[in-house]
This record gives C-alpha cells, structure tokens and sequence, in this order.
C-alpha cells in the first residue's frame, strides 16, 4: 500500500505542527520509493537469474574478486615478500627459471624469477579497479550528456551529437597508442580516457535516445505542472529512469577497458607495475611464447583470464540486456 | 540525397580538422620537441642550436606553428619521417596504407558475412546447442585477449602445422632475384581485385535488369568463370609467384581477424532477428505456407538487416582497433604498426601522418555505412 506523495492531512487547531507532518510524508515516500526499487529490482534478479549465461558471468566474476580479496591475505599469511611479491620477488629455491609449476609455486615461475600466481592474483585487483572507473566515469558523463540533450533538445542536443559522432569516429586503440607513448599513462589517467572516450561517443547516443522516450512520460508532465526545475526534473525524474540502462554500458565498458589495458601493456606502453598485459608482454620479449604448450604457465593463466573477465562482463551485459530490454526475452510457452 | 552527401562530406571536413587539430596539440603538449631530437647534442654551440630550432620553425609562436601545419597537412605535406629519413612521411604511408585496407576490407566483408548467417540460425532455432556453442564461442572469440589469440593461431598454423609463413609481408627468399617491387605487383593485385569485384556487380546488377529468374540463376556460374580467367591469367604472367607469396602471407591475418570480429555481427543480428520474427508479416509470410528457410532469408532476415547495418559503424572502428593489433602480431606492414614503429622510435611527423590517416579510415567507414543504409532502407530519405 503505497500513500499518495503529496497527502497531507489538514491541521486541526490542536494537531502537530505541519513540518513534522511534511517529514513524515517525506519519510514514507522514501520507504515506497525504496520498496517499489526492492521489487523491480528483485523481478530484474529473478529474469537475470534465469538465463544460464548471466548466472556463469556472475560466478566468473565472482570468482576473481574473491580472488583479488585473496591475494593480500596471502602475502600477510604464509607467502614471504621477498619470494612471491609480484615485481619485485626472486624464487630463491628454484634452479632454473622460469620453473614449471610446483606446490611452492602453482603456477610456475616467470623468467625473472617471480611467482605467476602472486602475479596473476595481484593484477586482478587493479583490473577491477580500472574496469570500474572507467565504467563509472563512462556512465556518468554519458548519462549525464543524454539526459540534457534530450531534455533541452535544439542547440545542446546538436553540439553533443556531433561530439559523439566525432568521439565515435575515433579508433580507440590507435589513440590510446598515441597518447600512452607521450605521456606516461598510469592506470588512473587510463581509465579517465577509456571513460571519456566511451562517455561522450556511442553511449552517450543510446543513452539520449532512451531519455528521451521517458522525457515525453506523463510523469515528467506532472513534474513539471507540480512546478519542478530543469535541473530538479532531470536528477530527480529522468536520471533514475536511466540507469537500469546505465548499468548495462557499465558492464560493457568494463570489458573495454580491461581489453585497453591489457593491450597496450601487451605493447609495453603503460606505466603500470604488473598486470596480465604485462606478465604477457614479459614471456613474448623473452621468445618464450613460441615455446608452444612448453611454457604454457607464462601465458595461459594470463591470458585466460584476460578473455574470462572481459567475457563475464560482457555476457553479463547481454544477459541484463534481456531485463532491461522486454522484447529479447524469451516467452514463456 | 545530394544535399546530404554535400553536408555529410562537410562534417568530414570538419572532423578531419580536428583530428588534425587533436594530432598536433597532443605531439605540441609533450615535452620536448623536434629540434630537441637535435639539439641535445653536447657538442653543439647554443647559436647552432637556436638555428636548428628556427629551422624547424620552433621559434614562431604556437598559432603560427599550427597554421603552418594545417597548410602543409592540407596539401598533403606531412614533412620528412625521422625513422625513415629521407622518405618523406607521405611516401611511407601511400605505400602502406593500402596494405592495412586490404587487411580491413576483406576481414571487415567476410566476418559481416558470417556474422550475419550465424546470427539469423541461431535467432531461427532458440535454445538450441548451435545457440549455446555459436553464442559462447563468438563472445569468446570477441573478448579474447586478441595478441595472445594471434600468437596462438601463428603457433599453429605456422609453427606446428607450418602452413602458413610467420608473419611479415612478403618472404625475401623468393623476392631476391625478382626484378619488380613488391608495391607494384601488390598494386597490381589490388587493380584486379577491384575490376573483379566490378565485374561481379555488373553482372549482378544486369543479370537482375533482365528481370527474369532463369537468367538470373546464371549470375553465379558467370562470376565462377570470371574468377577462373583472373586466376589463369595471374598463374601464366611472370609476377604469378609473387602474388602468391603475398597472398600467403595475408591469409592468416585476415582469418585472425575475421574470427576476432564476427561475433559482434552475429549477436546484434540474433537481437534484431528475435524482433522482426514477432511481427506480424513474419506470421502471414508462414500463414501462407512458405517453406522456413524463404520466411527466414526474405521475410525475417531481410528487415532484421537493418539496424546490424546501422551499427556496422562500431564494427568497423573495432575492426581498424583490432588490424592495429593484428598487424602488431604478424609484423604486417600496415598503418597500425607504422604508428606503433613511429610511436616507439618518436618518429613524430610519422605519428601524426598515421593519426591523421585511421582517422581518415575511419571516416571513410563511416560515410560508406550511411550510404549504404540509405540503400538498403527505401523508407529513409535523407533530405
């Protein structure tokens, strides 16, 4: 049962004082609110939960972030630092290397000595950590930039649909290129360019395109009739309305992110310390890579889980395509 | 139709111009410049050294600079590559820039192809394993971590197998004693891959003037023949050894490539495909007792073409991304990997030259998608 927003009784000569009464209105229309968010969130669940895919990607990704949790519990717990640290550990009880897996080291070790699982575990924090603020600043400026370009339409919607067109029209990679050899690109700034590259380009069109069938909704209307600013229509009315759809692009521009990255520390561009990129770009400098099946543990494991994750995100992506996207799923009959 | 091509190429311009613009104040914003390449050297006297930086024109303010720039990029005046010193950077990217287009062309065709078959059989049959596979193992293919994947495939096609060459352009063993350059028999190549494709359309198209289904049905044969002639004609001419050594030597890049990106294709048909297939003429194309692969390929897939048409856009930028790499990989001596070598070595007139040129691709791309959206969708009139 969900009270009508505006209700409020008329005071009496003896009742409260009206700004508690407007409280607690306030209050219960954030409970509905937050009740209606739990239900349309807990329908979205249970059609994500139902396609076999979504569920993988989940456990995929949760798998690596248990992963990224485990790795500094090791190094405090039984791994010492001078032996497994990512960069800077020698495998001092290792002859040759790199050195085929063992129980000490169950990935092997790479050919300067160092632990391919602590390197791997390592790395996969500062890829969700990438992955995510990129994702973040992507949606924020796309989501941001397609609700007023939809909203104000004319001069504003042109100016930043030409931008996107333009952003669009930009090869990612080869800029990414460019700018990682003239700059010292740290994961930060990267994940600050791979955000406003995909920002202002092809997100933020679909992202406008999807506003504004919610800029012509009844409610906006009333909104406005209600006496509601720009400013309030488009934070409070719009943007919400936007960001099931949001989320999907999150998903999206993870997997492009984490792809960038690994990448262009493939091609040895990026000041990053270790990384999957990196912990490839070391075996094929070092012409293990056409060792074939030989040195697998230099590879494998790294790019693996390069694929892995950038597959989770983006099947991940597909699957709330169907919960955001009525008209892809499947019919019951 | 006219008109928008006259604004459409407008806003290329205007594009292009800030690409331009993009390329120079990047290079500009990074410390040091091109005299400094120079000037660092200890034994040069400081007057020296401002001449040098005049030379160059280092010592006019920024604007100037930029002006000057833009003119000399407009008349198609990159200056002179330091890596490749004294060819000058317009010389290096004519030659390469073709390689990188064949690269592009014939993967971006082929995996648009495929995309687009796999995509209407697995939207036809849901749930099915060919849906689970085709699904599971596009969206690999498409997040694969493309280097290590290119790696792989050179592992074993070349290595293992040894099918196929490594990697580069052409093999020098069988180049020694020939007395053309690989840039000609390679235009050469080009020269006939167009007049076929040409001639395929051209037969196409007047077999279907005709307007009359049995002599369509002899387009296929026809082209057969065509093709036949080129190759005969290519095997007895002295340069035939060549070619083939080139063409060997594309072959693995290209299926790398298409592999890569086919996927793309494939899943956005499926979404469309599982609209158009709700729709009411779908059902009255079935109603009247058409058999399911006419109601798929005419009825479904025919509407279901268009919005994979429309986002061809991305596929394409992710196919020049993914040629960038490609030719990384497989030492492939396009544009992508002259930005790379540039980029590396501070080839600076060389970065900008191949900046300017992707992005000119990619525009290009661009352009061409639009068109063909016009022609595919009667209902669109660009006014």
């Amino acid at each position: 049962m969900i009270t009508p927003p505006n209700y409020t009784p008329v005071p009496g000569p003896g009742s409260e004082p009206p700004v508690m009464e407007v409280g607690h209105s306030r209050i219960r229309l954030l409970w509905a609110r937050t009740r209606l968010a739990l239900h349309s969130f807990r329908t979205g669940w249970s059609i994500f939960m139902e396609s076999r895919i979504g569920v993988l990607s989940l456990v995929i990704i949760g798998i690596f972030a248990i992963m990224a949790v485990v790795h500094p519990i090791l190094m405090l717990t039984i791994w010492d630092v001078d032996t497994y640290d990512p960069v800077t550990g020698y495998a001092f009880d290792q002859v040759n290397q790199p050195a085929a897996p063992s129980w000490r080291h169950p990935l092997g070790t790479d050919p300067l000595g160092r632990d391919v699982l602590s390197q791997l575990l390592w790395s996969t924090r500062s890829e969700f950590v990438l992955g995510i603020t990129a994702a973040l600043v992507t949606v924020a400026i796309a989501t941001t930039v397609g609700a007023v370009s939809a909203y104000y339409g004319g001069i504003v919607d042109v100016f930043f649909m030409r931008l996107a067109d333009l952003f669009i029209a930009l090869p990612g990679i080869s800029l990414l290129i460019v700018l990682s050899a003239l700059f010292k690109l740290n994961l930060f700034y990267l994940a600050l360019v791979i955000g406003i590259l995909g920002g202002f380009g092809g997100t933020a069109i679909i992202l406008k395109s999807q506003a504004l069938s919610i800029k012509v909704k009844p409610y906006i209307e009333a909104a406005r009739v209600a006496g509601g600013g720009h400013f309030h229509i488009i934070f409070v009315h719009i943007i919400p309305n936007l960001l099931p759809l949001s989320l999907l692009y999150m998903m999206f521009t993870v997997t492009s992110a984490i792809f960038a990255e690994a990448v262009l520390s493939f091609l040895g561009l990026l000041d990053v310390r270790m990384s999957w990129g990196i912990m490839i770009h070391t075996a094929n400098t070092g012409g293990y890579l056409m060792g074939g099946t030989r040195y697998w543990w230099l590879v494998v494991p790294a790019g693996a889980s390069i694929t892995l994750l950038c597959s989770a995100f983006y099947l991940g992506g597909r699957a709330l395509d169907e919960v955001v996207n009525p008209r892809l799923r499947r019919r019951h009959d | 139709m006219t008109g928008y091509l006259v604004r459409r190429a407008g806003q290329m311009v205007l594009t292009l111009f800030l690409i331009i613009t993009v390329a120079f104040f990047l290079v500009q914003a990074q410390p040091g410049d091109y005299a400094s390449f120079y000037a660092l050297n200890p034994d040069l006297p400081p007057d020296v050294r401002e001449q040098i930086r005049a030379s160059f024109g280092l010592d006019k303010p920024l604007w100037e600079q930029y002006l000057i720039h833009l003119k000399n990029t407009v008349t198609g005046n990159f200056g002179v590559s330091f890596g490749h010193f004294p060819r000058p950077v317009m010389d290096v990217l004519i030659e390469r820039v073709p390689r990188t287009a064949v690269l592009f062309l014939t993967a971006t065709v082929f995996s648009f192809y495929i995309g687009f078959f796999l995509g209407k059989a697995i939207a036809w049959r849901r749930g099915g394993v060919l849906e689970y596979t085709a699904t599971i193992s596009g969206a690999t293919l498409f997040t694969v971590f493309t280097p290590a994947f290119a790696l792989m495939m050179i592992w074993i096609f070349s290595f293992r197998l040894g099918w196929l060459p490594v990697g580069k352009f052409l093999d020098p063993l069988v180049w020694r004693h020939a007395d053309v350059t690989a840039n000609h028999v390679f235009g050469q190549m080009l020269l006939t891959a167009f007049l076929f494709t040409v001639f395929a359309f051209l037969v196409l198209w007047a077999l279907r003037k005709t307007g009359r289904v049995a002599l369509a049905r002899w387009a296929g044969p026809l082209i057969a023949v065509g093709a036949v002639v080129v190759l005969l004609l290519w095997s007895i001419s002295s340069v035939g050894g060549l070619a083939l050594d080139i063409l060997k030597h594309m072959v693995l890049p290209i299926v790398t490539l298409t592999l890569i990106s086919f996927a793309g294709t494939m899943l956005l048909t499926r979404n469309s495909m599982l609209e158009t297939v709700r729709e009411d003429y779908v059902m009255a194309a079935r109603a009247k007792g058409l058999p399911e692969k006419q109601v798929r390929d005419r009825h479904a897939a025919r509407n279901a073409l268009l919005p994979v048409v429309t986002s061809l856009v991305y596929s394409l930028i992710f196919a020049i991304d993914g040629s960038v790499i490609i030719e990384v990989v497989f030492s492939w001596p396009g544009t992508g990997l002259t930005l790379l070598q540039a980029v590396r070595t501070e080839d600076l007139p060389l970065v900008m030259g191949a900046m300017v040129f992707i992005g000119l691709f990619s525009l290009l791309a661009h352009v061409i998608v639009d068109i063909l959206y016009v022609y595919l969708d009667p209902r669109i009139r660009y006014q």
